[in-house]
């Protein structure tokens, strides 16, 4: 059983190897190709899930081993595959939601001539992101952390020609690539300190280093954690990533890649435990985040921005949770999965509506699309209800459990990090009502598009609404079956450890308080779109709003300090590089040996006549000092 | 006698470059097919030496040994060990594929029939460069070395200053002085520093009695023979000197930007992946192996121009308007990690720059082929000139992609190992070092994505570009090889770490230096 691994890692990829390199040969089923390549990627998954959940709790871990990566003296790097419960949750997830997003994708990029690169590229993906989590060491999970940015990179810029997606993904990487330096360090830090970096012997000898070396490897985790899941201070790029295709938004900037770093920093959870430090600033993250993107998601009338706002905001959820510890890992992760299964719907209800309407995405132009759109209206609703926590879907069990563990940190840190949870709760139904209330009801403000073409919305083709209802039903059920008798728990307790905590109200109170802010979102969302005609133009709007639709003035900043600041210094260093180091080493080499008087003078003519001379006399000088000691 | 494996590896292109220069005017494209059937028997003939060298066995394998000049000591004395094995082999394979790509850049242009353009001259002087630097990684006598370190400056000389660059702005005169100055500057520079290793070299020999490279060496490591901590200092700095210029590190680096965008790109391919690896493979063998001691005593400055040189490249590269010279400072930049890891002193680092010099020679070489390819379209290096050339050519902006992916150390490409394993071995030792040297993988980045955006994204440019046709048949035959090692190495480096490994034990006793034990090992 253990041998089939690497065929999880491996039928993606040889998906993505013939698709890319094939040529126009596969154009018709290219597409069939790799979407029946991730089904078979599912289905080894399965297989192995079967496996594994027929062994004992404290046996069900799997490895692999294919062959020694880099042996090098005193270092080692293996490809070799590390199959937990952790890792098996993540490859249900990414090879199931995967495939049904390979699905949905054949009737969504059908007009497309590049389809099959399309499908090359996402199967890419699928190998990267499947490495990342299988891997055993943090090297090999770097290259699958690498493989995934990559593949993110090829398909936020899927549409080349298009400068605003060339530079969306260009700056995807770019910021990912700041992320990447805190994994290296950490890695080197691993190195210095464990004398290696695979997970088993790095985080079983975790405790016998000192609380300095795991803050800083924490930290440095952190870091990278930051620029893969879109968290302060490395959350810019998100927003701009969806210029990709939409099916990229549901998959990668939703329901999978983007929520790696929250598989780091729980897969590394032994040395966050041992690093109060790094736990603490993890925590802030997770807090500032869910926040910040919450604050942005209410702002924004493009569709897709909005969602990703929110993503932000709920990955904000996660790594608050896995900032907490033990107490919260499992909701962190449980979180992960039912945010997978929602997020993911709701994207590609959105790619279903922009389908339906020329490709706009401005919600202030949609309006009254419930009639239109049946089966996008009841699963985008469903998606709906479980982000913002209705109860007895989804999200009600995996954000209320945060939210107490939050709360269960105790002291003021508690209060404060469980207000946060609490308050970004109610933001969110605020700006996901907003989402649904400006989509779906109201009246119809429907303009033409560019060539003058008055929209039609129509429903989507069976490929597209199938993964839709799909998803829509594991929004609706999946926490629910996770909670019941804890099975969520449960399961991953083995890996990641788990210790109940003691919120200082009861659980009762917080679901409660929760239930209060999210009618409360809810209700103004409803008196401030649903009750009033929105205006097709956004009105100015209050400062805040200003600034949130603006991103907060994240690349505001970003464009003064670092592309300006960035431009002025290449630009002086070219001109020192020119007239300083140039002029100064010829000038040396003048005071010498009057080179640079030369140098100039070998510019009309004499260049070749003179050099030639010159190596002549180092050989006759040569041939002098040999004859002397000869003779 | 055994057959002289390692003279043949050498004297088959010096063979080939003569007689390709030979053929008559008129037959020049037999004298491409002869330049490239030689290229191709020396990569023979380098396989041959990888498969008969033994990691395991003696530090010099294949050895020959003849006197040459009795009198003054000097040998004719030929070893590989694993690290120049791995650099004859990559010499011996990026050969034939500059050849390839190179295969119409000298020919007579029919609006300049007058200019001295000889085919056959620029294909046996590139045979002649690959026979000097294949002999220079072979030598284990010093002043054998030194000479044919001197010598293959001549054959660059006129690669540079004799077939430059058709892609130009501005008039031919004014192009060919550019030209001319780029050769200039390249021979003066190195010729600097050659002269002053050449001081080097002799007072080595008044001080050694002695060229041998292994002699000197086992009578250093066994404490026969004594030099004064000055005068090996001084040694070691005009060794280094030499061998900083032709690297080349900060701030003796000008000459390589204009060298490279004056070349034409196979020319440029052959200076930094090729020719340039002479300087650092030098610093490897030669001042580490005869100065230990001076080498540790400079390691913080040399340590500190490499860290320079990495990011002052990097950032050079983002702010360069032309395609070649930004391939250029990203080499300078490159050739700082690779300085970093020899110095850095571990067996993490110094392996690591063995597998980048390998590596850098495939990555840069992939992407400077395809800019070459992009610029012989265009007839323009100027970046501003292109946009949305993936429209027109897809492989060619996909292969230009994976050369670029290469360039900034994507993790499953082979320079990724090889800068990881720079990084790790430096930050063991000096972290803070390796802390700032990881701003490169940002910086390298910048370049190469911004780069890639600026030329194959966006908008057709203009009604030149939606034209341009795509790769052709010979330009692919030369970019998918280097493609497959490039992902070939990234997965599988092992069979070049297990020949090069032993070679840096030994490099590593020389310099009496131990790795920095773990934390948690050395705590128990």
């Amino acid at each position: 059983m253990e041998n089939l691994i690497a065929l999880l890692v491996a039928a993606p990829l040889l998906g993505a190897a013939v698709l890319l390199c094939g040529g126009r040969r596969l154009d018709k089923a290219g597409h069939w190709l790799g979407t029946l390549l991730a089904g078979a990627s599912f289905a080894v998954g399965l297989a192995l899930f079967a496996d594994m959940l027929g062994r004992d709790a404290d046996d069900r871990l799997m490895t692999q081993h294919l062959f020694s990566w880099i042996p090098v003296e005193g270092f080692q790097a293996d490809l070799a595959f590390h199959l937990d419960q952790l890792s098996m949750t993540f490859v249900l997830l990414i090879s199931g939601v995967g495939t049904l997003i390979h699905m949905y994708s054949i009737g969504y990029m059908e007009h497309d001539e590049r389809r099959r690169r399309f499908f090359g590229y996402l199967n890419l993906f699928l190998a990267a992101m499947l490495l990342l989590v299988l891997a055993d060491n943090y090297l090999l999970l770097y290259v699958g952390w690498e493989g995934v940015g990559l593949a993110s990179y090829l398909l936020i810029g899927f549409w080349q020609h298009k400068p605003s997606a060339a530079t969306a993904a260009k700056k995807a990487f770019l910021v990912n690539r700041v992320g990447d330096m805190g994994l290296s360090i950490a890695i080197m830090l691993m190195f210095t300190t464990f004398g290696t970096f695979a997970f088993g012997p790095v985080l079983g000898a975790a405790d016998e280093t000192s609380e300095g070396r795991l803050t800083a490897i924490g930290l440095m985790l952190l870091l990278a954690a930051c620029g893969k899941s879109a968290q302060v201070p490395l959350q810019s790029w998100l927003g701009d990533a969806m210029e990709g295709p939409t099916p990229v938004s549901a998959l990668i900037h939703a329901a999978t890649m983007v929520t790696a770093g929250v598989y780091l920093i729980v897969r590394s959870g032994a040395i966050f435990n041992g690093a109060p430090d790094a736990q603490l600033a993890t925590v802030v993250v997770g807090a500032v985040t869910l926040l910040f993107g919450a604050i942005v998601g209410c702002a924004k009338d493009d569709i897709k921005k909005a969602l990703a706002g929110s993503t932000m905001s709920q990955i904000g959820y996660m790594v608050l949770a896995a900032g907490l510890g033990p107490i919260g890992y499992v909701f962190a992760i449980m979180h992960l999965v039912t945010h997978g299964f929602f997020k993911a719907g709701l994207f590609l209800g959105a790619g279903s509506v922009m389908h339906g309407m020329n490709d706009e995405v401005d919600m202030r132009k949609y309006g009254a699309l419930r009639k239109h759109m049946p089966v996008t209206f009841v699963t985008f609703g469903l998606g709906y209800l479980a982000i913002i926590g209705f109860p007895g879907l989804s999200g009600f069990f995996s954000k209320d459990k945060i939210i107490e563990a939050a709360f269960a940190k105790g002291g003021t840190e508690g209060w404060i990090l469980g207000g946060a949870a609490l308050l970004g709760a109610g933001i969110t139904a605020f700006y996901m009502t907003r989402v649904m209330v400006l989509t779906f009801f109201g009246e119809k403000r429907w303009q033409p598009d560019a060539d003058g073409h008055a929209p039609h919305p129509h429903e989507s083709p069976r490929s597209m609404t199938v993964p839709m209802v799909l998803l829509a039903f594991g929004s609706v059920f999946a926490g629910g079956f996770f909670s019941i008798g804890d099975r969520f728990l449960g399961w991953l307790e083995p890996v990641t450890g788990y210790t109940h905590g003691h919120p200082p109200v009861s659980a009762l109170t917080v679901t409660l308080a929760t239930m209060v802010v999210l009618a409360t979102g809810v209700a103004i969302a409803w008196a401030m779109y649903g009750r009033r005609p929105v205006p097709v133009t956004a009105p100015r709007g209050s400062l805040l709003t200003r600034a949130a639709r603006r991103d907060l003035f994240q690349d505001d900043f970003n464009h003064v300090v670092l592309v300006r600041g960035g431009e002025h210094l290449t630009r002086s260093l070219v001109y020192v590089d020119h007239t300083l180091v140039d002029g100064v080493v010829n000038g040396t080499a003048a005071s010498v040996g009057g080179l640079s008087g030369r140098l100039r003078k070998l510019q009309n003519g004499y260049a070749r006549s003179y050099a030639v001379s010159m190596f002549g006399g180092t050989a006759i000088l040569i041939a002098a000092t040999l004859l002397m000691r000869a003779v | 006698m055994s057959f002289p494996l390692l003279t043949a590896t050498a004297a088959v292109p010096a063979v080939g470059a003569i007689l390709t220069a030979a053929v008559p005017a008129a037959r020049r494209t037999a004298a491409k097919w002869l330049a490239l059937l030689f290229s191709l028997a020396t990569l023979a003939l380098a396989a041959v030496v990888a498969v008969r060298f033994e990691p395991g066995g003696d530090r010099y394998q294949l050895t020959e040994s003849h006197a040459w000049i009795k009198d003054f000591g000097v040998r004719y004395e030929l070893g590989v060990d694993g690290i120049g094995v791995a650099l004859i082999a990559l010499t011996a394979l990026l050969i034939p594929f500059v050849i390839g790509a190179g295969w119409h850049d000298a020919d007579p242009l029919e609006t300049h029939s007058s200019r001295w353009r000889p085919t056959q001259g620029f294909f046996a002087l590139i045979l002649m460069v690959e026979a000097m630097v294949i002999i220079s990684f072979e030598a284990t006598d010093v002043f054998l070395f030194y000479i044919f370190f001197e010598a293959m400056l001549i054959p660059m000389y006129f690669l540079i200053g004799g077939f430059g660059d058709r892609a130009h702005t501005g008039t031919d005169e004014n192009a060919a002085a550019q030209r001319s100055y780029a050769a200039v500057k390249f021979l003066l520079y190195n010729l600097a520093g050659g002269l002053i290793m050449l001081a080097a070299v002799i007072g080595l020999y008044v001080v050694a009695g002695s060229f041998s490279l292994q002699e000197i060496t086992a009578a250093r490591a066994a404490g026969t023979l004594d030099i004064a901590t000055n005068t090996e200092r001084l040694l070691f700095l005009g060794f280094f000197f030499a061998f900083a210029v032709k690297a080349p590190l900060w701030p003796l680096h000008t000459w390589l930007p204009n060298a490279m965008g004056e070349a034409t790109a196979p020319v440029a391919v052959l200076i930094t992946a090729v020719v340039d690896k002479v300087g650092t493979f030098a610093m490897l063998r030669f001042c580490l192996g005869l100065f230990p001691e001076a080498s540790k005593w400079a390691t913080p400055v040399v340590l500190v121009l490499a860290l320079i040189s990495i990011v002052y490249g990097a950032l050079l590269a983002v702010g360069q308007r032309d395609i070649k010279r930004l391939v250029a400072y990203a080499s300078i930049s490159h050739f700082g990690f690779i300085i970093l890891g020899i110095f850095a002193m571990t067996s993490q680092g110094q392996s690591g720059a063995t597998l980048y010099m390998v590596n850098h020679g495939l990555s840069t070489a992939a992407l400077m082929l395809v800019a070459g390819f992009l610029i012989s379209r265009r007839g323009s290096r100027l970046i501003a000139d292109y946009g949305g050339v993936q429209k027109a050519a897809p492989v060619l902006a996909g292969t230009f992609l994976i050369g670029g992916l290469a360039t900034l150390s994507l993790p499953g490409l082979a320079p990724f190992v090889s800068e990881f394993l720079v990084l790790v071995g430096t930050f063991a030792r000096y972290p803070v070092a390796g802390i700032v040297a990881t701003l490169g993988i940002v910086l390298a980045a910048l370049y190469t994505l911004v780069l890639y955006q600026r030329t194959m994204t966006g908008p057709v440019k203009d009604e030149s570009i939606r034209t341009m046709p795509d790769l052709k048949f010979r330009e692919l035959l030369v970019v998918t090889p280097l493609i497959v090692f490039l992902i070939g190495l990234g997965v599988y480096p092992k069979p070049l770490t297990e020949i090069v490994n032993p070679a840096v034990e030994h490099t590593m006793s020389d310099v009496k230096q131990h790795d920095p034990e773990p934390e948690v090992e050395a705590a128990k």
